[in-house]
């Protein structure tokens, strides 16, 4: 029997006695049957058609336009989930766009990033408005497409940096996989809190990746900001966030910034030592959570944004997402269904490498850029 | 849901027993899948389009229809395509004829170029080369000293004439190091240029002018694994910009699908060269296509996790091990111990089940389950003497209430890890009898009828103190609720009548539990590890 078999049968042995797979089946049954209620009430809403209750027992009814009447009932019969109801729709409406136009939707749906799922879910949403208000216009479609997107994203989320506590320091963590640009949006992070008079501090907790504590001190001198740093390389990323968090308290700080070093969201270990270092930053703010956790994600990131932000969220329960690289031809679709599935606003965008290049995060010109 | 490709083709091909052949509207639903997988694994749709095409093609042919699992030869195209797309073969570094050798490195910013540069350096060497590191990252923020600590680190010299920071010509610096690499007596030129965006004119002209000054014999185009859509786009510009000569996917050990390598390869006919696969400087390895087929596929990556599982594992013990088996003696707990001890060193055991092929159709239970589950039942074990876990046939009643209170579960808990360990060995004594892989209990797919042996796992809330009313009652694995002892009995009984031969089914991993467990479906790099023994 050669040594990679026996592996495999000590793996799969282990699995056996853990009862991994079947505990998951019994789950997922549960797990599934949770799903399918939610899924009949989400049925598209049209906002065009007034709703029938009457506001309080008024003077008298008004009367809707007759030419709304249809698209409401279109709009119930939508909503029925018999197949009579099914069958009379598609009797009184029919789809007023080639199928070429919906592959067109889709199409800028799926090359912004959006992921094949919600593309084809906004795509049948769509149809299904379209078909109740019977448009044939191509230009109202977009118009509807865009306020789908707009209501995914949100307008209504407060996206301010949450850096005006009532206890001082405020500490933002920023957190990310390599190469997203956490360095250099801490130290972009800097400049905007300096530009309105707030005194900041600096932690290089990246003590892994090679220069990048000078990286961050050359960003923190240009404003006149000091770094706390590791005195050699290599050092516990914790006790380097301690400390910056330590002296913010000390010296009355406004805001402590600390930057982490870059991992990927599968590395265990990586992901647990991220963990300790939220914990231990906290220490000194007495028993007060961290204010903020931003994670940096990049705009060119597909699919995988998805996956890095579910299992950062888990390890450090981020509060807000840095989308970088917004400058380029990438347009950043994936934050979309991140948002959507962990709640957590986009607040800042990321547009070049200029030291002012940050600006808050503006739904109405993100979905303009992805309909572009 | 099914997300691996070959599940999704399985259910669209269940509708189809019986049929003679595939129709188009069979092929065409099918063609569907594979763009959706294509999608999810972040190809780039225009390239898509094409390779879907190109599938529909050959999935109309009698190739398939003629099959006798079309869903698997419909898998087996898509891999072969993909394959043929990636490049069969891996092309080495083409080295001047007169040195130095110039290797220029260029990509979006976060790429991973710097690193890469450290890497290549490192591994060149060892190769018995002499390279010099050339910094023309004159604009990131100690960029150039990142370069100068990965040189030293790599053993390289590093020619780095300006501080950067933005200051300074890389176009002249890019010059004048070749005229330094002569008179030093290096081999290997390696450029590190800055990170610029595809649309950006002015550093893309700069990239050529340095392109231009250095006359490269290999330009490496460093792209990330994670990216999206924008791949096409990007290789496109720099194809454009600075021609380059050869591909590095980077950060190859996330795990991202990385369709983009497809993309890439797809868009510009470039080939793929190297995988970067981690922060260190020897995490850096030639590509493997057909690996990577599989990935985007999502088939699993076995090979992935038994080169895994080789590094973590201790030779000695599994040696011990193997003689163990072969000798016919039964696994105890000791053994059972020191095999979870490798398996938590190898990391996330979620992260582990995915890379078994076809475990994507349980990735919503994955996510549902709770790695800690390892611990307790550790704990369990840790709590038992020597004695006992060498011989756990002597835990009666009273030792197993004891173990309970020692890892703080309950004697239920306990009587559970003993069942499903039970079973465990028996599957082991099988396997080594070489009956191949015998039907493992609790591992089942939906339908499976060996279900209820879990009464109360995941049962939640509630769970400890009926624990404790079973314990004072009895000792057996019966359920104290009536109706649900019914329910166990009842499936007991299903579970004789329906019992599957032994060798039947990978325990409904691979292809779901109608369907017969065949060595030669597995993808590459499996069937010989199940096969024929």
């Amino acid at each position: 029997m050669e040594t990679t078999d026996l592996l495999i049968f000590g793996i799969v042995f282990v699995l056996a006695v853990l009862g991994t797979v079947g505990v998951l089946f019994l789950r997922a049954t549960r797990l599934r049957r949770q799903e399918q209620a939610p899924l009949e009430t989400d049925v598209p809403e049209a906002p065009t058609v007034e709703e029938e209750t009457p506001p309080a027992p008024p003077l008298r009814d008004v009367p809707t336009e007759p030419q709304g009447r249809l698209a409401r009932l279109r709009d119930r019969l939508a909503k029925s989930n018999s197949t009579l109801g099914r069958g009379l729709l598609s009797l009184l409406s029919q789809d007023t766009l080639d199928e070429a136009t919906w592959e067109e939707i889709e199409d800028t749906l799926l090359l912004a990033d959006i992921g094949a799922g919600p593309s084809a879910e906004l795509v049948d949403r769509l149809r299904e408005r379209v078909r109740v208000l019977g448009t044939r216009d191509p230009g109202t479609v977009q118009a509807l497409l865009r306020e789908e997107l707009l209501a995914l994203v949100d307008p209504q989320m407060d996206r301010a940096l949450n850096v005006d506590g009532e206890q001082k320091p405020a500490v933002i963590l920023v957190v990310g996989v390599n190469g997203a640009g956490k360095t250099t949006t801490v130290g972009k992070i800097a400049r905007v809190l300096v530009a309105e008079h707030r005194s900041v501090l600096l932690g290089a907790a990246d003590t892994f990746r090679a220069a990048a504590a000078e990286q961050l001190a050359t960003w923190g001198s240009r404003v006149g900001v000091e770094t706390e740093r590791a005195e050699q390389e290599g050092a516990d990323p914790a006790s380097v966030a301690y400390r910056a968090v330590e002296r913010g308290v000390q010296e009355g700080t406004d805001v402590v910034l600390v930057d982490t070093a870059g991992r990927l969201q599968n590395k265990v270990g990586l992901m647990d030592q991220l963990g300790k270092v939220k914990r231990v930053a906290e220490k000194p703010l007495g028993g007060r959570p961290v204010d903020e956790v931003l994670l940096v994600l990049d705009a060119t990131t597909g699919q995988n944004g998805m996956q890095q932000a579910r299992v950062f969220a888990e390890a450090v329960n981020i509060s807000g997402i840095v989308l970088t690289k917004l400058d380029g031809t990438a347009k950043g679709g994936i934050v979309v269904a991140v948002q959507r599935e962990l709640g957590v606003p986009v607040k800042l965008v990321g547009l070049g490498e200029g030291a002012d290049d940050l600006a808050p995060f503006d739904p109405e010109e993100f979905v303009d850029a992805l309909l572009r | 849901m099914f997300t691996s490709l070959s599940d999704r083709l399985s259910a669209t091909f269940k509708n189809l027993r019986g049929k003679g052949r595939l129709s188009e509207a069979d092929v065409d639903a099918t063609i569907r899948e594979i763009r959706r997988a294509l999608l999810d694994a972040d190809v780039a749709l225009p390239v898509v389009r094409a390779f879907t095409g190109a599938v529909r093609e050959r999935a109309l042919s009698d190739e398939v229809s003629q099959a006798l699992n079309p869903s698997q030869q419909v898998v087996k195209i898509v891999n072969d395509e993909l394959v043929g797309i990636l490049g069969g073969q891996t092309r080495r570094i083409q080295f001047a004829k007169r040195p130095p050798t110039v290797i220029m490195l260029a990509g979006l910013q976060g790429a991973g170029k710097t690193t890469l540069a450290g890497k290549l350096a490192h591994w060149l060497t060892s190769e018995g080369h002499r390279p010099m590191l050339v910094a023309c990252d004159l604009q990131r923020p100690n960029a150039v000293n990142q370069l100068q600590i990965v040189g030293e680190r790599a053993g390289a010299f590093v020619y780095a004439p300006e501080p950067g920071n933005g200051v300074g010509d890389p176009v002249k610096v890019a010059r004048d190091a070749i005229e330094v690499a002569k008179t030093k007596l290096h081999d290997i030129v390696i450029v590190d240029t800055a990170g610029r965006l595809g649309i950006d004119e002015e550093l893309m002209r700069q990239a050529a002018d340095i392109r231009a000054a250095v006359n490269p014999d290999e330009v490496l185009f460093v792209i990330d694994a994670m990216i999206g859509q924008d791949a096409v786009t990007t290789a496109q510009a720099f194809n454009e910009g600075v021609d380059f000569t050869g591909v590095v996917l980077s950060k190859l050990d996330g795990d991202a699908r990385g369709g983009a390598a497809l993309s890439v390869a797809s868009v510009t006919g470039k080939p793929i060269m190297f995988a970067s696969t981690g922060e260190g400087l020897t995490d850096f390895e030639t590509f493997h296509p057909d690996r990577m087929a599989s990935r985007i596929l999502d088939m699993g990556d076995v090979l992935t996790l038994i080169e895994q599982a080789e590094k973590t594992f201790d030779a000695k013990q599994t040696e011990q091990l193997a003689k163990k088996v072969e000798k016919g003696e039964d696994f105890d707990l000791n053994d059972f111990l020191v095999q979870m001890e490798s398996i938590k060193k190898m990391g996330s055991l979620k992260k582990m089940i995915a890379m078994m092929p076809g475990a994507a159709q349980f990735k919503e239970q994955l996510e549902a389950f709770d790695e800690r589950e390892i611990d307790r039942v550790e704990a369990i074990v840790r709590s038992m003497t020597p004695q006992e876990r060498a011989n756990p046939r002597i835990l009666n009643g009273s030792r197993r209430a004891r173990i309970a209170r020692g890892s703080g579960r309950t004697v239920t808990d306990v009587n559970q890890l003993m069942e499903r360990f039970e079973h465990a060995r028996k599957m082991m004594r099988q396997a080594a009898s070489g009956r191949g892989m015998p039907q493992m209990p609790g591992m089942g797919g939906p339908g499976m009828p060996q279900m209820p042996q879990m009464p109360g796992m995941g049962a939640g809330g509630g769970k400890k103190t009926r624990g404790k009313q079973q314990a004072k009652k009895r000792k057996g694995g019966k359920s104290g609720n009536p109706a649900k002892r019914a329910a166990e009995a009842k499936a007991a009984a299903e579970g004789k009548k329906t019992q599957h031969p032994a060798g039947a089914s990978f325990g409904g991993f691979d292809t779901g539990p109608e369907e017969q467990f065949d060595p030669g479906n597995l993808p590459k790099g499996f069937g010989g590890i199940f096969g024929g023994r």
